[in-house]
């Protein structure tokens, strides 16, 4: 009888047995995607998979995972669980999620799978394969979890659908899309490093410790569910990079090229979790900028201390993000209250609780700039003139947030940045001098952008009106708005036997 | 930096060009200091639109609300075009003022400086 392989020899067995050089077609045609974005590897073989798992491993983890979640899904449907939540306005969080992040998983699924095809060394085909997988079950285990959700609230019926259309959702997908039509090595730079490396902490404990924090103990178990994937992915992402940069000395500047620019989209597209973390969560359990100190300035600060023996640095713009650190959440949730009608979730103005929340986490900047805003706002609402924003708004044509962001780093924080190119005899506007770099370094690409408001007047999104373009996105009059007055909210009184206002009059009536 | 790409030359497209605007031409307007509005908003114009269109009809429909607009003095208001300072002739055309397509005007109001002073 054979003897027992350990893990290291069975890993070698399992990977790189499987590859092997072509004999009747060239191995560049084989392997076409990887030259010409300019990165040289001259040893595949020199590519170290930290985990060494094999595909039986991979199978059996996964498996025993999915097992127990599925068991805590069904519980927690038996038991009506979402009754235990600290409030229903909580629920609009999940609906960012399902509709912002539950499609850039399986985004990266098809990323992966492409990568898995693309490089020629066999310890990366099997890692990339492997998180092809891991991506596409998130994306079902999200599904799955939020399915229960989407039985008793609105804005969750049909996210991949409205994930390729909606004016604020082309920011999360525009990043995908970026990264995903760029080559194999500046999309595994993208998504393993900038994104799952540098910033994944900033997405998913803001959602996870939000849902921890509000009973949402579903959302807890999927979270704990992807978390050893997670550490997989970003440990795979740091490999690469070490490997690119030991490679060859012309990859040096092109990874750190890459660095800067999905750094920056990846963050931009993190003031969506900033403006949930700051204004969404009924209880917060730790404000953006407390988020971004600890995971960002102290854990990136130090990986890339680590990092400047291979002869990087820390990403262009950096300090930037940093000093916004202290704006961002209340900006993204300005342009959320201008146009929270077009949207397919509910917010509203914060308590007076909340707002003292935010001042302590704030001191320097919400109660010289915010709180007045949300004031006047509160007076409006309160003469029955409560503000929206009814035309469209200048996008930015890289990250395509509509152009709030102002010049903090110019000591001018109430000031919109505003930044422009020319191309080909046409000016493209940009909000930030990250967003234009990323413009003029390639802007043949980026006049390809899909810009939702452009669009709209172009006449390719179902119509002028808003209520035709909202039909367009399949989102139901019921699904955004104010949380006060929602179906929503009045769905989650009846649910927890409160009288909605509605019952109250009538019951006044009577 | 061209766009690298696997075979022959990157196409371009010119995915909001002029032509696919029905005759409009896109125009942004943003009012500086005045945040509680998010963003400069984007307009499809005519070109030949007299300027004074601008601020007597198309403006109110969105920056109406604000409680500074109706005390805005139009005569004392300072006007930048694509980062330039101008003053624009109300009586002549958008085209006939030099603003193009996919241009960005934005305008200040001395002395409105939004909610309480505060850039709101």
């Amino acid at each position: 009888m054979a003897k027992k392989l350990n893990m290291r020899k069975r890993y070698e067995l399992l990977t790189r047995g499987l590859g092997w050089e072509p004999t009747y077609q060239a191995k560049e045609k084989v392997f076409s995607n990887e030259s010409y974005e300019g990165i040289k590897i001259t040893d595949w073989s020199k590519w170290e998979d930290p985990f060494r798992l094999t595909a039986d491993a991979y199978w059996k983890y996964q498996a025993e995972k999915d097992k127990k979640l599925y068991a805590v899904m069904d519980s927690f449907a038996q038991n009506n669980a979402h009754l235990n939540l600290s409030d229903g306005s909580y629920v609009n969080a999940l609906k960012l999620f399902i509709q912002g992040v539950s499609p850039l998983e399986y985004q990266a699924h098809r990323g992966f799978a492409r990568l898995a095809r693309q490089f020629s060394g066999e310890g990366a085909q099997i890692a990339c394969q492997m998180q092809s997988i891991d991506e596409l079950r998130h994306a079902q285990t999200q599904i799955h979890t939020i399915s229960h959700y989407n039985k008793h609230f609105n804005g969750m019926h049909d996210p991949f659908h409205m994930h390729d259309r909606v004016w604020y959702l082309s920011v999360p997908k525009s990043y995908f899309d970026d990264a995903k039509s760029a080559g194999p090595f500046e999309f595994i730079t993208s998504v393993s490093f900038a994104f799952e490396y540098v910033l994944t902490n900033l997405l998913f404990v803001p959602f996870m410790s939000g849902a921890a924090f509000n009973g949402d103990m579903a959302t807890v178990t999927f979270g704990f569910s992807a978390q050893s994937d997670e550490s997989r992915h970003m440990t795979l992402g740091l490999e690469i990079i070490k490997f690119l940069v030991e490679q060859h000395e012309d990859n040096l500047p092109i990874i750190q090229g890459w660095i800067d620019k999905h750094f920056w989209r990846a963050y931009r597209v993190l003031g969506l979790v900033s403006m949930m973390q700051d204004y969404m969560l009924p209880e917060s359990p730790m404000s953006w900028k407390e988020a971004w100190d600890i995971y960002f300035v102290e854990n990136s600060g130090a990986l890339f201390n680590d990092l400047a023996r291979y002869g990087l640095r820390m990403p262009k713009h950096h300090e930037v993000a940093t000093a916004e650190a202290e704006h961002l959440s209340h900006q993204v949730w300005g342009i959320f209250y201008n146009y929270i009608h077009a949207a397919a979730f509910n917010i509203g103005l914060p308590t007076e609780a909340k707002m003292n929340w935010l001042s302590e986490k704030y001191p320097n900047t919400f109660d010289k700039y915010y709180r007045p805003r949300i004031e006047m706002w509160r007076e409006m609402e309160a003469q029955g003139k409560r503000f929206f924003n009814m035309g469209l708004p200048q996008l930015c044509q890289v990250c395509q947030i509509p152009m709030g962001f102002t010049e903090v780093s110019k000591n001018d924080p109430m000031q919109i940045a505003y930044r422009v190119s020319e191309f080909n005899g046409e000016k493209f506007h940009t909000c930030s001098d990250g967003c234009k770099d990323i413009f003029d370094h390639e802007p043949e690409k980026y006049v390809h952008a899909w810009l939702p408001v452009h669009q709209i007047f172009q006449g390719n999104c179902g119509g002028a009106e808003i209520p035709d373009i909202l039909n367009w996105y399949h989102f139901k009059p019921e699904d955004g708005g104010d949380y006060k007055g929602s179906a929503d909210e009045a769905r989650w009184k009846a649910m927890k036997g409160e009288a909605s206002p509605a019952t109250s009059q009538s019951n006044a009536a009577a | 930096m061209t766009v690298k790409c696997l075979t022959g030359e990157y196409p371009i497209t010119m995915m909001d060009s002029v032509d696919r605007f029905h005759g409009n031409q896109l125009v942004y307007v943003g009012w500086d200091y005045h945040t509680s509005i998010c963003t400069a908003n984007a307009y499809p114009l005519p070109p030949d639109m007299p300027f004074g269109a601008l601020t007597e009809a198309v403006l109110p429909s969105v920056l109406g609300p604000h409680p500074d607009f109706p005390k805005i003095q139009w005569d004392k208001v300072e006007w930048l075009l694509d980062g330039q300072a101008f003053t624009p002739d109300m009586s002549k055309s958008l085209k006939d003022n030099g603003v193009g397509h996919k241009s960005l005007i934005r305008f200040k109001t001395p002395g409105l400086d939004g909610y309480k002073g505060t850039g709101n």
